[in-house]
Parts: C-alpha cells; sequence; structure tokens
C-alpha cells in the first residue's frame, strides 16, 4: 500500500492553545491580547503559505528490520526494537509543510518581526506534528478499508531521533520510502530540509504493542517524556 | 513620568513607534545618547527580562519589546559611534555544525543586542573553526553555542578545544543552550557557562563578561 499527496491545511492546523504552550505559556494561563494577536496572525500566515503534503509506503517487518538497523548506530535496547516485531502492519511515511514556511520564518527575523516569526514557527512545528498524525490516520483507514485492520487496531509513528532510533536511521528511511518525491531532502548530518518536516515509522497493531516503561538508558536525556501521553492517548488515537 | 521612563513604559509594551519617536525627541532635550539606550531602553529591556523570568509574561511579549528596543536603538546608534560608546560586551553566536534549527538561537541574540550587547550571529550548521576565527577577529568575549540535537552536540566540545588550543581561553569564554544540552554536559566539555533559556543566557553572559 503506498500514497502520496498533499493534505488539507484545516486538517494540520494546530489549536491556539497548542501554540501558546509551545511559545513557553503554561497550559491554562491567561495571556495579554498582544500575545493572542500574535498568535492568531501567526496562524494566519501559517495557513496561508503552508503546503501541507505526505508519502507513506507499507513494509514488511524483514525489510524494516533492515532499515531500521540503519547504520548500526540505534541504543540497544530500545523500546521501538520490541514494538515492531509483534506489529500487524508497518508504514514508513515522511510529511512536509513545504519550504515557504521556513523560507518565511527566516524573512520574519530577519525584518524583526520577532514575535511573528516565534508565533509562525511554533505553529508550523505543531502544523507539522499534526501532519504526521493525520498521515498515521490515513493508514489506518486504507488499512481498515481493505480489511487489513480492526476496529480495535491502533496505529502510532516513531521517528529517527527519539526513542533510541538513531538519526542516523534518516538515511535507509529515505533510501527505501525517498521522500524526495514531495520535496524534502536529507543533509550530511541526516537533518530533513525543509526543516519543517517529519518521518519515520507508523507501527499498526493492538494498543497494547507500544507500552513500554520510560527507564531505558536514554531516557535520563530526554527533556520531555512525552512518550507517556503518546502511550495513554494510543487507546483514544485513530478511533 | 520623565521621557526616559516613558521610553522604557512603552518598550516594555512593545510599542516600537512610541519607542522610536520618543527616542528622537529625548535626542531633540539634548539628553545624551548613552543616558537614553541606559536610563530609557535598557531599563525597559530589564523590567521585560525580570518579567519573564517571573513568568508575568511570556516569550511574544520579550520579543515585541525587543523590536522596540531595536527601533530605538537604529535612532541612538549613530550618536553612540559617534560618542564612541562602548557595548556591554561582544558575543559571536550560532547553531552548531550539523544543526539546522536555529530558533532558539535567534531568541538569545535578540534578547542580548536588547541587553546591549554586539551580537555576531553566523548563523546555522556552523563549523567548529569558524567559531573560533570569528571570535578572534572580531575581539569578541564570548563564543556562544546553540544544538537541538544530542549528535551535534560534540561539535560543542570541538569548539571549547579549539579556544583552549589556539590559546584564547583567557580571552573568550565559551556558553552552551539548547534543548538536549545540560549543565552536567557543560562542565564535562570545559566550557564556561549554560543557559536554559535565552533571559538566563543574558545573566550568564553578563557574569561571563563581568569576569
Amino acid at each position: 500500500m503506498n500514497w502520496r499527496g498533499d493534505i488539507h491545511i484545516d486538517h494540520v492546523t494546530p489549536p491556539e492553545a497548542n501554540i501558546l504552550r509551545a511559545l513557553g505559556v503554561p497550559n491554562g494561563h491567561a495571556v495579554n491580547s498582544r500575545t493572542r494577536d500574535a498568535v492568531a496572525a501567526g496562524l494566519e500566515e501559517l495557513r496561508t503559505i503552508a503546503e501541507p503534503s505526505g508519502v507513506f509506503a507499507s513494509v514488511d517487518r524483514s525489510h524494516f528490520a533492515d532499515i531500521y538497523e540503519g547504520d548500526g548506530d540505534n541504543a540497544v535496547p530500545s523500546p521501538l526494537a520490541e514494538i515492531f516485531p509483534r506489529a500487524d502492519e508497518l508504514a514508513l511515511f515522511a510529511v512536509t509543510l513545504g519550504t515557504p514556511v521556513s523560507e518565511r520564518i527566516a524573512a520574519l527575523f530577519t525584518s524583526r518581526e520577532y514575535a511573528l516569526g516565534a508565533a509562525l514557527d511554533a505553529a508550523a512545528s505543531e502544523a507539522a506534528e499534526l501532519t504526521a498524525t493525520h498521515v498515521t490516520d490515513t493508514v489506518l483507514a486504507k488499512l481498515r478499508h481493505a480489511g487489513r485492520a480492526t476496529a480495535e487496531t491502533r496505529a502510532l509513528e516513531y521517528s529517527p531521533g527519539y526513542c533510541g532510533w538513531s538519526l542516523t536511521g534518516q538515511r535507509a528511511l529515505f533510501a527505501a520510502l525517498e521522500p524526495g518525491r514531495i520535496g524534502i531532502t536529507l543533509t550530511n548530518s541526516c537533518l530533513m530540509e525543509p526543516v519543517k518536516s517529519v518521518s519515520g515509522v507508523v507501527v499498526i497493531g493492538p494498543a497494547g504493542i507500544h507500552d513500554f516503561n520510560d527507564d531505558y538508558g536514554f531516557c535520563t536525556d530526554c527533556a520531555t517524556h512525552d512518550c507517556r501521553d503518546r502511550i495513554r492517548r494510543i487507546s483514544e488515537l485513530n478511533t | 513620568m520623565s521621557i526616559l521612563e516613558t521610553i522604557a513604559s512603552h518598550l516594555e509594551r512593545g510599542e516600537h513607534d512610541e519607542v522610536r519617536a520618543l527616542t528622537e525627541t529625548a535626542l531633540a532635550e539634548s539628553i545624551d545618547a548613552a543616558t537614553v539606550l541606559d536610563e530609557g531602553l535598557i531599563a525597559g529591556m530589564q523590567v521585560v527580562g525580570e518579567q519573564f523570568r517571573k513568568h508575568e509574561i511570556f516569550l511574544p511579549d520579550v520579543l515585541m519589546a525587543a523590536k522596540a528596543m531595536n527601533a530605538g536603538l537604529e535612532i541612538l546608534e549613530p550618536h553612540l559611534s559617534a560618542a564612541d560608546i562602548k557595548s556591554q560586551g561582544k558575543i559571536v553566536i550560532g547553531t552548531v555544525k550539523g544543526d539546522l534549527h536555529d530558533i532558539g538561537k535567534n531568541l538569545v541574540g535578540i534578547m542580548l543586542a536588547g541587553a546591549g550587547f554586539d551580537v555576531i550571529d553566523l548563523g546555522k550548521d556552523v563549523p567548529p573553526e569558524r567559531f573560533v576565527d570569528a571570535a578572534a577577529e572580531s575581539d569578541a568575549n564570548v563564543i556562544g553555542m546553540s544544538a537541538l540535537l544530542t549528535t551535534t552536540m560534540p561539535s560543542m566540545k570541538t569548539v571549547v578545544d579549539l579556544v583552549k588550543s589556539r590559546g584564547l581561553d583567557g580571552s573568550v569564554r565559551t556558553v552552551i543552550g539548547g534543548a538536549p544540552v545540560t549543565e552536567e554536559y557543560a562542565n564535562e566539555i570545559g566550557a564556561d557557562g549554560y543557559s536554559f533559556d535565552a533571559a538566563n543566557a543574558v545573566e550568564c553572559v553578563k557574569r561571563l563578561v563581568e569576569g
């Protein structure tokens, strides 16, 4: 199963609360009208210039095992190494908001429109994550439509650079998926351009396969531990 | 309220047009540029920095204040140059080699400029040699490095080591920051300072410059 296409901005526009949180405003904290106006303007810019698109391709477990091994830089053990062999299906994916967003953020900082630049940057980061989630949902919907997933099946995405999957894993992932088809390229240091892009693997199967403790060696270096929220939400996701 | 207090007050609210106009008025009233800078613009930014640290205001407010600061500085700069007014210090900043994430570095640069520092921004994906060359050529006091990825953090150690191997460690201090960077890592690689956010970076650089 393969898919490539544009995604309507309505599907990936982040709520104001998410942008405020990305700008360092604690949940539920009141903000003044200037901040609210900056966030609204950033959202408007995003909706005007973002070009969300995505690509995914099914991959069997043995092929993904090779891709995951990559350059051999992964942490051992790691959650994904234990999770993907138990998956019903796997799909490589990549999404991007396109080049204009990154160029606009840079231009805003150059012209000293700092607040708007920061608001757009935060909005774009949130939108890129939502675009990845949208593609994950699309993978699961197509599998269900094809009779390859049930109503109880869940899908969750994992990305190189997180949870022990080395960033250098991008090389094998890019070789297999070819995200250049939607304009994403890889730098020598394995970063994606445009910057507001996300890549990885969608792991499809029972919710329970994603359950792991955050006590791996690399977890001590993780500032967010947002895997906890991801695991908690998995039972509500993709329904 | 004096005109300098009024400048500071408008700056705190991010009102750049008012700050620009009042800065021109202050100069027209023969208030010297250094006084307008210290008691108007920098005084206002100090209040903003304090409110930010106390979580009374948030990043967008700080950035609007920084834009207002710049509006005032544009008016003052020719006068400050003519009077040979020294900046608070000079800092070379950049995102380290291999890293393309520059929003945090940009915010640090804005905050430092707002605090009166002379900021040389080398951009992103900056090779270690370029940090050190730029610091040596510009007589900078501090090199500030940012990284968002653990994979690019070793480049920070390369810069710290280069500063020492070139015998610059007596005059050039190093400070590091970024999401995965910790104070322990700064100590481990021998960096002189560590900052966890943009506001803290200003305080850290001030301490380093003051020795």
